[in-house]
């Protein structure tokens, strides 16, 4: 592949950024290994999505380099490594009458190119992934008649059918109920260990992926913490007040729990 | 009832378009129907007519536009129609769907300055408004062959592209799918589409063999692909049965097209409801 031999996945170096006058990324700094599972937490406007996009490749770099899987962003091209998940993928639209099995194989489409089709073993991918999300009884149903945790299960099957090295995903949980959201995020972990798929999920609720995720960067315009989850619990709270600007505590869910809290202040204000 | 539209060799044309145009029409509905463009083609069709207007027109002045077909202005006038569209939707961004009635209302109001200066309205027009099955020629029968097999070639070496583009057009460009060129080339495709249709459907109701049958296999289909073979068989229902009571009953086949599009459309309703409960 011609690629130098590395540990990490993404290095990312020096990087800034500003929409105009408004800076959103200011000097960061962040290597993340191959194998990894990191949270990427940060308050709204904290330049998460930004950041995101600078490694999709989606943002030119005004200053600074990225490096993916050893080779600069400049020259990278085997997207198909990286599988993207948004948060818009709950809201597209959600009468489409495309099954399941064909909204998965999109994921191919890329990879295979113009004029050419699917072959079998494009079709037994298809079918596998579906079945790594654990979906395949739904392979034939409109996605529209699924659930949102269903659904948002199906775009994962179509990130990683086209077999990536590096799943990103923007706060894939949004508008998905409490009792899926723990098996998705289980259904995350198993991706992590058993297929060694390095994963970044974006979210503000930390609390809620302490047990899944191995890495925790926290980024508010500058990097305020990165490290793995037990160095993270035990400065958490001093860092997450100097990142939100005032005393917060991070409450790790209880999963009997059915509503869902996240970052209080001490006075008990929802600081959502 | 239907073999006499094999003793006449105008029948046997007016059947073969009819049953291409049934093809033709619900399949590229379905793209319009799920990327939610459907009304494009009432604008397109109006824009069509001004073409075919202003050939009419011309025709009265110039023999080489008497003899010539007026499909192919009708034709013109929807490529550059659609690429207007395209230019007006990129013009109000928040409000895309303005294009749409701008289109229409210019389709109408040039076309109608054209009927008149040609002399107003008479039964060739009047044809080419409701559709006609004894109006269809051999020269429009062999346009729609073409289209009919340039489309498909197109739909099969794109299908993928276009399928990925109306689902999530953010993700499909993310993954290095080219929107702009193959955006381009459906538009062109719909505008002909449109303006070969209007022979047998009519200008009036071209919109309806384009949504109604795609609408009826929504309430059906599992999946994208069943939809098209939805489309495409009640399409063919209507237009089979529109050309048989249009040359029996003597009426024209656009209505009849759209009554029995309609009956299917709601016996599609029904059953899905009853297949749900």
């Amino acid at each position: 592949m011609g690629e130098k031999k590395t540990p990490y996945a993404i290095e990312i170096d020096h990087v800034f950024f500003s929409y105009g006058q408004r800076d959103v990324l200011q000097d960061i700094h962040l290597k993340i290994s191959e194998g990894s599972f990191l949270a990427l937490v940060g308050p709204n406007g904290s330049g998460k999505s930004t950041l995101i996009k600078c490694i999709l490749g989606l943002l030119t770099l005004q200053k600074g380099s990225i490096k993916l899987f050893g080779q600069s962003i400049k020259k990278f091209h085997e997207w198909n490594q990286i599988g993207f998940v948004s948060q818009k993928a709950n809201s597209f639209n959600s009468g489409f009458p495309a099954t399941v099995f064909e909204v998965v194989s999109m994921g191919l489409y890329g990879k295979i190119g113009l004029f050419r089709f699917l072959t079998k073993r494009h079709k037994e991918k298809v079918k596998e992934a579906i079945k790594q999300v654990g979906m395949e009884e739904y392979m034939n149903q409109n996605i529209g008649e699924l659930s949102g945790g269903q659904q948002q299960r199906v775009f994962i099957a179509r990130a990683l059918v086209s077999e990536p090295r590096l799943l990103i995903l923007d706060e894939p949980t949004v508008g998905v109920d409490a009792k899926s959201v723990q098996n998705f995020y289980n259904m995350l972990r198993k991706l992590n260990t058993e297929k060694k798929i390095t994963l970044i999920l974006v979210t503000h609720d930390v609390g809620a992926v302490t047990e899944y995720i191995t890495d925790v960067a926290c980024l508010n315009k500058c990097l305020h913490f990165h490290g793995d989850t037990h160095e993270f619990e035990e400065k958490q709270d001093e860092m997450m007040s100097t990142m939100y600007g005032h005393d917060v505590r991070v409450i790790t869910h209880n999963h009997d729990h059915d509503h869902h809290d996240h970052f209080h202040d001490h006075d008990g204000s929802d600081l959502r | 009832m239907i073999s006499v539209f094999f003793q006449y060799d105008f029948l046997t044309y007016s059947l073969y378009t009819g049953l291409m145009i049934g093809f033709l029409a619900p399949f590229i509905g379905v793209f319009l129907v799920v990327r939610r463009l459907s009304l494009i083609s009432d604008a397109l069709s109006h824009i069509t007519l001004s073409g075919v207007a202003f050939s009419l027109l011309l025709g009265r002045y110039y023999p080489f536009f008497a003899g010539l077909n007026p499909i192919y202005m009708g034709m013109a006038f929807s490529v550059s129609g659609a690429l207007f569209i395209d230019r007006l939707r990129n013009v109000y961004q928040y409000y895309k769907e303005l294009a749409i009635p701008i289109i229409l209302s210019a389709g109408i109001g040039i076309g109608v300055v054209f009927i008149s200066l040609a002399n107003g309205f008479n039964n060739d027009l009047f044809q080419y408004l409701f559709g006609s099955v004894v109006a269809i020629r051999q020269s429009d029968f062999q346009i729609v062959s073409i289209i009919t097999i340039v489309v498909l070639l197109l739909f099969i070496l794109f299908y993928k592209e276009w399928f990925y583009l109306s689902f999530d057009e953010e993700q499909a460009v993310v993954s290095g799918i080219p929107r702009k060129p193959l955006h381009f080339l459906f538009m062109i495709i719909v505008a002909l589409v449109i303006a070969v249709s209007m022979r047998v459907v009519g200008i009036l109701l071209v919109s309806s063999l384009m949504t109604l049958p795609v609408a009826a296999a929504l309430r059906l289909a599992k999946g994208f692909k069943q939809m098209f073979i939805y489309a495409v068989i009640f399409g063919e229902i209507s237009v089979i049965f529109g050309l048989i009571s249009a040359f029996h009953l003597d009426t024209a086949p656009g209505g009849t097209i759209v009554i029995i599009n309609i009956l299917i459309l709601l016996f599609a309703i029904l059953f899905s409801k009853y297949r749900r409960a």
